[in-house]
């Protein structure tokens, strides 16, 4: 955990923070350029804060040429920061949650017990979804749901008329039981839809590699 | 590449015939999701029958229960399909509402020599394998994987357990 402890320490800075929340939320590796730009800093502080962020292991480094010219006289290849996989956690004082959650949903896999995990799910989703319309009940739709999302940790972006999610919030354990997380995170979803008031909007899974597998589709067409 | 294939073999107790309404949901899916599954990175090969969409007629080893069957050039060719195609990460998340959930291990993989199709003999024997002795070499699940042999060694066997069963003195009974 202390290792945990100071990778996540190295987020205190506020610039690192913004360049941190740059960087993970788009879907390719950026250049200093584009980061300095996006987060309104020198480009030299970007560098700097940038490394920094990479030699804690919080972005992942890549190096390549942008001008599509290779050999002699090409120049140096770019250097480029884009999300890792690797993830951080902190509790303080320690909690181990995520030995708890392995346990138990280990145990409702050899129940059989989805239908039930999925009910609870949805109740859980519905809950946050009608106290976040409470805070945010003249925004739009879609903002709401956005920022619902957002806040949930899922990493929304746009993806024509779709909502796409960058990051899934329960990685590890989806990655050791799918059918029985994906599952559950769909009916979370499909209640903070239903609690929210959030209408012309359906959740379905569509994994994308290094995605939630949840996409928010634009059900209009449906609608008379 | 490595001269082995990925051979999968399952079996549901489904919660009523083919035809009744609470398999609806199931039967509609099986034409689309085989599709996919033909079309898919690294698909070799599926068991298939004349009476029924897939293999949805077949009950080789008892009438309740239904068996699939397929092979891979990879397990992870396999993986990508079963938890990362969108339409049968679906199908899985409603698993519950078609098959009762089973006692016994209802999945197992097995390598075999590419080009070699399983028959379902083989495949039972390595369900009975899985349940007996738990995941190995000659029979494994998602969870607990093992790699192909190694090139130069002599092949797998194809009836694996009676080979192992005969070996240890207990003979192979079939639910």
């Amino acid at each position: 955990m202390s290792s945990d402890l100071s990778v996540i320490a190295v987020l205190g800075d506020p610039v690192r923070r913004s360049l941190y929340d740059f960087v993970t939320a788009q879907d390719h590796a950026v250049s200093r350029g584009e980061a300095a730009e996006a987060t309104g800093i020198q480009r030299p502080l970007a560098a700097f804060h940038l490394d920094r962020l990479a030699e804690a292991g919080l972005v992942e480094v890549t190096f390549r040429r942008t001008t599509g010219r290779s050999g002699p006289g090409a120049g140096r290849p770019a250097k480029l920061y884009g999300r890792t996989p690797a993830e951080h956690q902190v509790s303080v004082p320690p909690r181990d949650y995520r030995a708890a959650a392995e346990l138990l949903a280990g145990v409702v896999d050899v129940l059989g017990s989805e239908q039930e995990l999925q009910r609870a799910a949805r109740s859980r989703g519905a809950a946050a979804g009608r106290s976040a319309l409470r805070g945010a009940a003249d925004a739009g739709h879609r903002d709401r749901l956005t920022g619902m999302l957002a806040e949930q940790g899922y990493r929304p972006y746009p993806d024509g008329p779709d909502i796409r999610l960058r990051n899934c919030p329960f990685h590890a354990l989806a990655s050791r039981y799918p059918p029985l997380i994906c599952g559950m995170n769909l009916a979370l979803l499909e209640g903070l839809l239903d609690g929210a008031g959030v209408t012309g909007v359906a959740a379905r899974l569509d994994p994308r590699p290094g995605e939630c597998c949840v996409v928010m589709t634009s059900s209009k067409n449906n609608e008379h | 590449m490595t001269g082995y294939h990925l051979a999968q073999l399952n079996v549901g107790r489904p919660r009523g015939p083919v035809d009744s309404t609470v398999m609806a949901g199931f039967m509609a899916q099986i034409e689309p999701v085989n599709a996919l599954a033909d079309a898919a990175p690294g698909f070799v090969w599926r068991l298939q029958d004349g009476d029924g969409p897939g293999a949805t007629a077949l009950r080789p080893c008892r009438p309740d229960i239904m068996v699939n069957m397929s092979v891979w050039q990879s397990l992870e060719a396999l993986r990508d399909f079963v938890y990362r195609n969108g339409p049968h990460l679906d199908a899985m998340r409603l698993r519950r509402e078609w098959f009762h959930k089973m006692a016994e291990q209802h999945l197992v993989l097995w390598w075999i020599p590419a080009g070699h199709l399983p028959g379902i003999d083989e495949a039972l024997d390595r369900l009975d394998l899985l349940r007996r002795g738990g995941p190995g070499p000659l029979a494994f699940t998602f969870r607990e994987p093992y790699d192909p042999p190694l090139s130069g060694q002599p092949p797998i066997p194809e009836r694996a357990s009676a080979m192992v069963m005969a070996r240890s003195g207990m003979s192979v009974a079939r639910s």
